[in-house]
């Protein structure tokens, strides 16, 4: 879609109608962005729900084949990363990216957040990136502190300020909010009549204007209909497959997300942030973190296709959760919410082909709580390492605002 | 300016309804709100009491899977039977929503409706896990509903104190640190908790700007220590777990004698008294109801009502109502920009849905009609990020999100929730009133098909703005 037209002619001027595509999954969350200076770029994918990392990443300990008498059972995928670390078979899609050097793991980190476990202060405590929960209005994120941080951070012009449901992204500084999968079909009629009907009501108006334009960008793409009884079929065909059961959260929500993204880190946007959830698997984990591992590797490889080879080399990916999970499997064959656990990194910017972090022992007694693993570093500080080695953030910024309560430490090494 | 049939409905109700007459004056609204209300029996919530046995059956089931011998066919039948119940709950919690929406749709007394989501918002306490998502409605019934046309401080104690709320802000982990009950167990390393203390005089009571300090904070979460929740009964005060002595809060003692529950609604009442909370509601209330940024002679009558009456809501909201700024025209821009909830109730007032229709709606339904839209428009039902509720600018929801999402709503949603939808030109009558504007009558009438023309009239202006 030309996007010139669009705004030269306010809404839509032809006969086309903005195609697209089904109510959000309950699976993601909205897309955010937000333009700086420079050239180089950081995703944050917020894994909801609990990775679980020795899983993603399964070591070759013997105590561990004692704890999980199943789920360490499971035939080698012969994906060695380093010194019997053995990546998940779902994860597969994600192997040429470990070979060319674009993705990393860092193990045994958390979170401050101990003791209670839920996912609903876990994720606040990791979008806030303070020591101690958020309470009351003076709730904001850390990726948002860290905009109002970096030098020439401003509006990505095509956007207005928005709501975003993303803790991570809240705060002072403006951050761009859309969500590919809103989207409908309106004849060219409609639209002219939407725009008449807000002649007198221009923040309305302008606000629509822009919904128009990011629908027809970002949505299923744009249908271009020369006589209007063709159109309705057409949409009478996309309401029917909007308005089904089976239509809801079809394959391939999770990717719009990540080609949208993709699309605006390729253009003006140096941050995007978004989330992908289902990753709390109590039960029958060998089936259901087959899902969460396939959207999360799907996301990874869309985003590097999407941004093209030279954005893709000034790329950093991390995909942070708010927990690992137990080291023994439960009675359900799954493993429930746990401490210590594991942060992705992909990109063109990074050094590849590493594990950081240090694995505490797997032994009952080196559990946390005699359950958990042992975290053995704080992971806001990588993530702080990549902020600092993409944008240049100093060293106070970061331990005092970004992340209050962190030390930042010794370099871990984390980009090329 | 003075009152206005159709402002009466859009900006203190749920919109005007083709089926259901609005309040003929400020009289009438007020005797509505003040007499025993009619919707609770018609659409019933459980009690406290009925609530806590279903959420200690869904309990025992998840308890009894743990007991039983692992991966017994004993142990499957259980969790197939826990798994069912759960699919019930879920089922009822549809259920719920669908009889809140009910009474948005058909009530005459829709300004209650309206207050009740109001003041549900100002206390939210969203449940942070599956079971106290599935309570959250009782909570409202039980704690907000009662009060809103009542007295502040009831409504304080009833929702501060309420178990909902002592989940989530935590208060079941608050501990006096020389409590009888710390003290027996060092190696717990029991100890205070202020979330409750601090939100109750943030956003509750005083406001952010109120006069307290952090020391009045931590003096309350103290006094609160006592309080907590014992599963089969409720709210409880448990003294073993108080911290002993008095408290001072904002310069006056409390808790003098030996710790008891009623020095904590003493300290509530005295705390809904206090002249910044009338300054903070009164001006809550009027940048929800009236405008983002409410005439100041609005503020000072509403306040002061407040203090002469100590907290009578219904006096409040009458000192609102009588009051000229409370019923300025909207239009060109001017008006509050109807907030996701709002705008779908509404829509769905002004298009009759059926009341079987809605309470019978299933929780798949629900999802696709409601769930999923309000969350992209950036309102999830009933779960706010914090306990500061929803934001109340207009800036924070005319977004271009928010905008497709309404669209892609007013496109779908109408037809699937009527059997046939009403003709455009009479929707654009019952809807915007006498006062629609021409060009919404103009676009109702040159839509090219009855789906459309729904659509814009709810998109307009004239009908987002209240």
């Amino acid at each position: 879609m030309n996007k010139t037209v669009m705004d030269r002619r306010g809404f839509l001027g032809r006969g086309l109608a903005v195609g697209c595509s089904l109510a959000a999954s309950p699976l993601m969350t909205p897309v955010s962005f937000a333009a700086t200076g420079g050239e180089n770029r950081l995703v944050v994918i917020i894994l909801r729900g609990g990775l679980d990392g020795l899983d993603l990443l399964q070591p070759d300990v013997a105590a561990l084949k004692l704890m999980r008498p199943t789920l360490a059972a499971r035939a080698p995928s012969g994906m060695e990363l380093s010194e019997g670390m053995m990546l998940h078979a779902a994860a597969k899609p994600l192997w040429p990216m470990w070979q060319a050097g674009e993705l990393a793991f860092v193990q045994g980190v958390s979170t401050p957040y101990r003791n209670k476990r839920s996912h609903f202060d876990g994720q606040d405590l990791l979008e806030a990136g303070t020591t101690q929960l958020p309470s009351g209005a003076a709730r904001d994120g850390w990726l948002n502190r860290m905009l109002q941080h970096m030098p020439n951070s401003q509006m990505t012009t095509a956007y207005a300020v928005g709501a975003d449901p993303m803790l991570l992204s809240q705060g002072a500084a403006d951050v761009e909010t859309w969500s590919p999968d809103v989207g409908f079909v309106l004849s060219s009629q409609g639209a002219r009549l939407l725009e008449m009907t807000m002649e007198r009501d221009p923040a309305m108006a302008q606000a629509m204007q822009k919904a128009m334009a990011l629908a027809g960008e970002g949505g299923g793409g744009v249908l271009e209909m020369a006589d209007s009884s063709m159109m309705m079929d057409e949409l009478e065909t996309m309401m029917d497959a909007q308005m089904s059961p089976q239509g809801r959260g079809r394959a391939g929500a999770h990717l719009r997300v990540a080609e949208f993204a993709a699309e605006q880190l390729r253009d003006a946007a140096r941050v995007a942030c978004f989330s992908i959830g289902g990753w709390d698997t109590h039960a029958a984990q060998s089936r259901t973190l087959k899902a969460p591992l396939k959207h999360l590797s799907d996301s990874l490889l869309a985003l590097k296709a999407g941004v093209g080879e030279k954005v893709w080399a000034r790329t950093t990916v991390l995909a942070m959760t708010e927990f690992g999970r137990t080291v023994a499997e439960n009675g359900t064959k799954g493993t429930d919410h746990g401490t210590g656990g594991m942060m992705v990194m992909a990109g063109g910017a990074i050094r590849g082909q590493t594990v950081h972090g240090r694995l505490a022992g797997l032994e009952e007694v080196d559990l946390f709580q005699g359950r958990d693993l042992m975290p053995t570093d704080d992971v806001r500080r990588y993530a702080a390492w990549a902020i600092r080695e993409s944008f240049g953030l100093d060293r106070s910024a970061l331990e005092t605002v970004v992340f209050p309560g962190m030390k930042l430490g010794d370099a871990p090494g984390l980009l090329a | 300016m003075g009152f206005d049939p159709d402002i009466a409905q859009t900006r203190f109700g749920y919109g005007l309804s083709p089926k259901v007459a609005g309040p003929a004056d400020v009289a009438e609204m007020m005797a509505f709100l003040r007499a025993q209300e009619v919707q609770m029996p018609r659409f019933p919530f459980p009690s406290d009491a009925e609530m806590r046995e279903k959420m200690l059956a869904l309990l025992n089931a998840r308890r009894k899977i743990s007991k039983a011998e692992k991966g017994s066919d004993a142990q499957q039948a259980l969790q197939k039977a826990y798994k069912a119940a759960r699919r019930a709950s879920k089922q009822e919690g549809a259920k719920w929503i669908g009889a809140t929406l009910a009474r948005r749709v058909w009530s005459r007394d829709a300004l209650r409706e309206r207050l009740v989501a109001f003041w549900n918002d100002h206390f939210s306490a969203p449940g942070k896990n599956v079971i106290y998502r599935y309570t959250e409605p009782a909570y409202v019934a039980n704690a907000i509903r009662p009060h809103v046309g009542g007295r502040f401080e009831d409504m304080l104690i009833a929702a501060v104190l309420h178990p909902q709320m002592l989940h989530f802000l935590d208060q079941n982990n608050s501990v006096g640190p020389n409590s009888s009950i710390a003290k027996k167990r060092p190696q717990k390393n029991l100890g205070l908790n202020e979330n409750l203390a601090r939100e109750i005089l943030e956003l509750h009571t005083l406001g952010v700007g109120g006069g307290y300090t952090q020391e009045d904070v931590r003096q309350l979460a103290e006094l609160l220590t006592g309080v907590t929740t014992i599963q089969k009964e409720g709210t409880a005060y448990l003294s073993k777990r108080a911290e002993p002595g008095a408290e001072t809060i904002l310069g006056k003692d409390y808790g003098t004698r030996r710790a008891r529950m009623s020095d904590v609604h003493a300290v509530l009442r005295d705390l809904a008294r206090h002249p910044d909370t009338a300054r903070h509601i009164a001006r809550k209330l009027a940048v929800h109801f009236v405008s983002d940024t409410p005439d100041e002679d609005l503020l000072v009558s509403m306040g002061a009502r407040y203090l002469e009456t100590d907290g009578d809501l219904a006096e409040v909201i009458e000192a609102m109502l009588r009051h000229p700024a409370a019923w300025a025209a909207v239009g060109n821009g001017a008006g509050n920009f109807k907030q996701p909830e709002l705008f779908v109730s509404s829509a769905l007032r002004a298009l009759a849905v059926p009341k079987i229709q809605l309470r019978e709606v299933k929780s798949h339904q629900l999802e696709r009609l409601l769930g999923t839209p309000l969350r992209t428009m950036g309102q999830p039902w009933r779960r706010p990020f914090g306990p500061d509720g929803f934001e109340e600018g207009d800036t924070h929801w005319l977004t271009a999100q928010g905008m497709a999402a309404r669209l892609q709503w007013a496109l779908g949603v109408p037809a699937e929730v009527l059997d046939a939808l009403p003709d455009p030109r009479d929707f654009v009558q019952t809807t915007l009133g006498t006062s629609a504007p021409a060009s919404a009558r103009f676009a109702a009438e040159a839509a090219e098909n009855r789906r459309e023309g729904i659509a814009l009239v709810l998109m307009s202006p004239a009908f987002q703005r209240v």
